[in-house]
């Protein structure tokens, strides 16, 4: 289960790099004769997946028919493009839900899992630092961490955010919420770390390797650091699904990417209004993709509960 | 304990005073400020004027004086937003989250707690395959995600009033009314929260419990006759509740989290949405009022945590009396 889930993951990671060769349309195409037009199911046709092209029955309701006498073939299998095909639907610029969807995963768990990274590496050498220094170090480090770890985690990330100006590129919005993220993820990582590297540091392969001359820098990366790994890699598995959420809750309320940015947050801003979310359910789509990599971070988090 | 006690109410004191410090002081070196908003409607004199009037125009260290002046005698200023006094608006508000959460940690709890029990004395069955698979089900839908479909559920369906606390049915109904009219309202904001709480406890009490059933006197009870039921309700349970107890600290952070974003999604005129709106509109001492509210919370309500742990666990008491 922990290696399905873990490839799993790995297969959505390679999917939203991917995303320019994945997805049929550009995440900010916009098809102005079919907001919210609902998914179209795909059939095979021969050998062909195609779709009936839906026609706008109603501009008013925005209700739309399909044409049964028609059949469109897939963007992948040469559909064309003035009749777009919507295979999870479309949002309330007419944009296409599952290309937008894949762009998402990029911003996503391209953020989630950058702000991760950071976290882990911050945290594990200022971990390392405390517990092999120890001393004032030590003292100062894990008070800081101790400081972090209780603080109201989401009025900070608020705060921090909402101080910085609102409108701001993509890319800046993406290297600043990471490197809050990384700002309240590290403590977690570091506690742990400090706690091993302190009771690792007078083992006897420790001392072996230090008689023969080895360096705190050498015993830290090559010894101490892979004492550590299992630790690392479970708040990884934590950290990760959080940062999900947090980048998903900022953009939701506004605070992360700016709206023409496909993330998964953006997205389900537009199915936080019960009206349109009752009428399009398809806009729930980012809901259930972030549902299913939690899961999935979640299955490989708790390997040991089967046995 | 006494000096334990009041060691951490220091601490939860610092907490306070640095949190609404540092998000006032931030939310000032953001650009713009309150009178920003109206600026289109206001010409410069009467922007510049506005601004004198409510002391914005005061260098930033004598505003925070004042203000820490206020806030040490529980004057925490005037919401320039909403024209009234801070400290009024907040703890109205915070009311609101507080019943929310307090809901929802009861949910969580009567829902977890059984559950885990039951999973974790059985070592095989159906109902344990049943109760784990929901667990981890719900573990992963963390309260965005959970008051999005449920929200998304009740506008299907019509079953339950979506947004808000109460319905705006006005001012003459009884408190009997008023009182099944939150009743309607709470199920959903209520559940999005309780939900993967529900199914941390449940993971943890199932490990507990599948520990504490191994031990030499739950063996001796079902010797001396008492059902596999009796024998871990009776003794295993009490023993494995400890480890339990420590999960309700940390769980009280990710209430606080949670119930942001499910105020959010539901409307809910809570703590986290006074935040959200006060941010957004640069309102200095409402930033700062409700950021002092929600550490006093979260710093409360970890103490009260660690406080039971320590009434219900004597270990603990003894090693932190030292």
């Amino acid at each position: 289960m922990t290696r399905r889930a873990a490839l799993f993951v790995a297969v959505l990671t390679a999917m939203s790099l991917a995303a320019p060769w994945l997805a049929p349309y550009p995440a900010g195409q916009g098809f102005r004769d079919f907001l919210h037009a609902p998914p179209m199911r795909p059939y095979l046709e021969g050998l062909a997946p195609v779709v009936h092209p839906l026609v706008l029955a109603d501009r008013l309701e925005q209700r739309f028919e399909a044409d049964p006498t028609r059949s469109v073939p897939l963007p992948w299998f040469g559909g064309s493009g003035d009749q777009p095909v919507f295979l999870l639907g479309a949002d309330n610029f007419g944009r296409d839900v599952l290309s937008r969807l894949l762009y998402g995963a990029r911003t996503s768990l391209g953020l989630a899992l950058f702000a991760t990274l950071g976290a882990v590496v911050i945290g594990a050498l200022l971990g390392a630092w405390a517990g092999l220094r120890g001393g004032w170090v030590d003292e100062a480090v894990m008070r800081v961490a101790d400081f972090v770890l209780i603080l109201p985690v989401i009025y900070v990330v608020l705060v921090l955010r909402a101080v910085l100006p609102l409108v701001l590129p993509s890319s800046t919005v993406f290297l600043l919420v990471s490197g809050i993220f990384v700002a309240v993820g590290w403590p977690f990582v570091a506690k742990g770390v400090r706690a091993i590297v302190a009771a690792e540091r007078d083992r006897e392969y420790v001392q072996a390797a230090r008689s023969l001359g080895a360096g705190q820098g050498r015993i830290l990366v090559h010894h101490l650091i892979p004492a550590c790994s299992g630790h690392l890699i479970v708040q990884a598995t934590l950290l990760l699904p959080g940062f999900i959420l947090a980048e998903a809750t900022l953009s939701f309320v506004g605070l992360g990417f700016p709206d023409p940015v496909a993330s998964w947050g953006t997205m389900l801003a537009e199915a936080g209004n019960y009206n349109a979310v009752a009428r399009f359910p398809w806009t729930l789509a980012p809901a259930v993709a972030i549902f299913a990599i939690v899961l999935a971070t979640n299955l490989i988090a708790t390997p040991g509960r089967e046995s | 304990m006494g000096r334990y006690l009041l060691r951490r109410l220091g601490f939860a004191l610092l907490l306070v005073l640095t949190v609404s410090s540092a998000s006032l002081l931030l939310t000032h070196l953001a650009p713009g400020d309150i009178t920003s908003e109206q600026s289109l409607t206001l010409d410069p004199a009467a922007r510049a004027r506005l601004r004198a009037e409510l002391g914005l125009d005061r260098p930033l260290a004598v505003q925070y004086v004042t203000w820490l002046g206020g806030a040490v005698q529980l004057d925490f200023g005037r919401s320039l937003l909403y024209a009234r006094p801070v400290s009024s608006l907040v703890s109205e508000r915070a009311l609101n989250t507080a019943v929310l959460a307090t809901v929802a940690l009861f949910l969580a709890t009567v829902i977890g707690l059984p559950l885990g029990v039951y999973s974790g004395s059985r070592s095989r069955g159906l109902g344990r395959a049943v109760v784990r698979v929901l667990s981890i089900v719900a573990l992963s839908v963390p309260p965005l995600i959970g008051s999005l479909a449920l929200v998304f559920l009740a506008a299907r369906t019509g079953w339950l009033p979506v947004g808000g606390m109460t319905s705006a049915a006005g001012f003459d109904s009884t408190w009997a009314d008023w009182l099944a009219d939150l009743a309607r309202h709470l199920p959903i904001p209520a559940l999005a929260l309780a939900l993967p709480l529900a199914a941390t406890l449940e993971r943890l009490q199932s490990q507990a419990i599948a520990k504490a059933v191994h031990e030499p006197f739950v063996a001796a009870s079902r010797a001396r006759g008492l059902d596999q039921m009796q024998a871990v309700i009776r003794h295993a349970w009490p023993v494995s509740l400890r480890s339990v107890l420590g999960l309700y600290g940390v769980m009280i952070g990710a209430l606080f989290s949670g119930s942001f974003v499910v105020e959010v999604v539901t409307s809910w005129p809570g703590l986290g949405r006074l935040m959200y709106d006060a941010l957004k509109a640069r309102d200095l001492y409402l930033v700062a009022g409700c950021a002092a509210s929600g550490a006093f919370f979260l710093a409360a309500g970890t103490l009260l945590a660690d406080v039971l742990l320590a009434f219900a666990d004597p270990r603990v008491r003894s090693e932190e009396a030292r």
